[in-house]
């Protein structure tokens, strides 16, 4: 049914105009490249390796990730000369810290609890990271990295296996799994709850993969719808609506790669904690 | 909906497929890209970071402690002080009035000393005089006599003795002091 309606739509659109108002160039810019598009500077081509049978090629999402890296290690080596100098942190340094003690306070301590150091630096690196290639989104010529569901899901794995080895290594194996069954339910029942719980385990990153795939994703793909109108339509009397609009949805898209950054950050935590420590 | 326009959009995308192709490469990039992230952070940043973050949190909260502690003593001071002062002024006053105290009872005693004194000068004074008196009235009384003897015993030379007389004139001088 959707898939007709919107497939109704896009003819619609393609009907009303030519080449111009075909949806193409909103996924050229939100979809992974193998080029970096500078226009009008000209086009990167990026390097194509391939090893084992396997396409390792270096995409412009890997690049942008290596940028936040960039970015994030000349941040932290600027705080740290700045720690040097004096206990009183100051511009970059106070920001910084301010995420680093919210990640610490407001995130891994009430949701983890006692024990919560060991995951610290895991999270506080996953906070740091998504958030910094949220940001490289909103820049011209960025492109969102979070917004690549190979990402999104390769962090939500690893996310994964951190929630999986902290509760194995708080618990033991068997003592994990068996902690995952709640007490006091029926002996009969034990079969089903313990498919349930297992399903549960992986639809916990799942659902992280995606929510921040999804809200990285939309984010860009309206803005670009938005601007798009001003072209399908053929007419300035849209122009200030187009633009208000998109700006409108460009800073909720700032306040969505915050909050994507926590909420990842957040239920990362959540779950390590409910890992770490079963009783409850 | 919005997810099935972009499945549509993707399809219809062309050419690089849609948003919801996995790319092995990019996974492969990706875990080997956090990793290198998190290692490099954790040396860089998060453990120099962190130290520095709860040394700071300890040195405020002993600044804040002794900071406390100093206004408790500075408070205590503050409060001996004023209970020594207090307690000085107590004494100060105490022994200025036991200075007035003193004094008025020297006063009164020096009063009454001098006016013993006087008292008794003045008694001295009066029996001296009274005595003066007395001896002149007696060295008169003798005068008196010896010249009454010697005028009685000019006159009546012939015809009685001194002794005679003598007793004579001193019963006379009895009845006249008597008298």
């Amino acid at each position: 049914m959707w898939y007709s309606d919107t497939l109704a739509v896009k003819d619609s659109l393609q009907a009303s105009g030519n080449g111009s108002s075909d949806t193409g160039w909103i996924m050229h810019h939100v979809l992974d490249a193998r080029e970096l598009d500078l226009t009008p500077f000209g086009v990167i081509h990026l390097p194509h390796i391939e090893l084992f049978g396997m396409d390792l090629s270096i995409t412009k999402h890997v690049v942008f990730m290596w940028i936040a890296i960039l970015v994030l290690v000349l941040a932290f080596i600027s705080a740290r000369k700045a720690y040097k100098k004096s206990l009183v942190p100051r511009g970059v340094t106070n920001f910084l810290e301010v995420l680093i003690v919210f990640v610490r306070d407001e995130i891994a301590r009430p949701t983890i609890g006692h024990g919560f150091e060991k995951f610290l630096p895991y999270l506080l690196t996953v906070f740091f990271f998504i958030l910094t290639c949220n940001f490289l989104g909103l820049i011209p010529y960025g492109s969102t990295a979070t917004s690549n569901i190979s990402v999104t899901a390769t962090l939500a794995t690893i996310s994964f296996f951190v929630i999986q080895i902290g509760g194995v290594m708080k618990n033991g194996f068997f003592g994990y799994f068996k902690g995952l069954i709640p007490h006091g339910i029926p002996l009969w029942l034990l079969p089903i709850m313990f498919v349930v719980e297992i399903l549960g385990l992986f639809t916990k990153p799942f659902a992280l993969a995606i929510r921040l795939f999804a809200n990285m994703t939309a984010g860009h793909i309206v803005i670009m719808a938005l601007l798009g109108l001003i072209f399908i339509l053929r007419t300035y009397f849209v122009v200030p609506v187009s633009i208000s609009f998109a700006l409108f949805i460009f800073l909720l898209e700032i306040l969505v790669a915050l909050i994507q950054a926590y909420i990842f950050t957040m239920l990362s935590s959540l779950f390590i904690g409910m890992a770490y420590h079963q009783e409850h | 909906m919005l997810f099935a326009n972009l499945l549509v959009l993707a399809f219809s995308g062309g050419e690089a497929g849609g948003p919801l192709d996995v790319n092995p490469g990019v996974i492969l990039w990706t875990v080997v890209t956090f990793i290198f992230l998190m290692l490099i952070l954790k040396k860089l940043a998060w453990k120099p970071i962190l130290n520095t973050l709860s040394e700071r949190e300890n040195f405020i909260k002993e600044s804040l402690e002794r900071a406390e502690n100093a206004k408790k003593e500075a408070e205590k001071l503050i409060s001996d002080n004023k209970v020594s002062m207090l307690k000085a002024e107590e004494e100060s006053r105490k022994i200025v009035e036991q200075g007035r105290d003193y004094a008025e009872k020297l006063k009164i005693q020096m009063l009454e000393e001098s006016k013993a004194q006087a008292k008794k000068m003045i008694d001295d004074a009066s029996n001296e005089i009274e005595r003066k008196n007395l001896e002149a009235f007696n060295n008169l009384k003798e005068q008196v006599a010896d010249i009454a003897i010697k005028s009685a015993e000019k006159i009546l030379r012939e015809n009685l003795d001194k002794e005679k007389q003598t007793k004579l004139v001193n019963k006379y001088l009895d009845d006249l002091s008597k008298n």
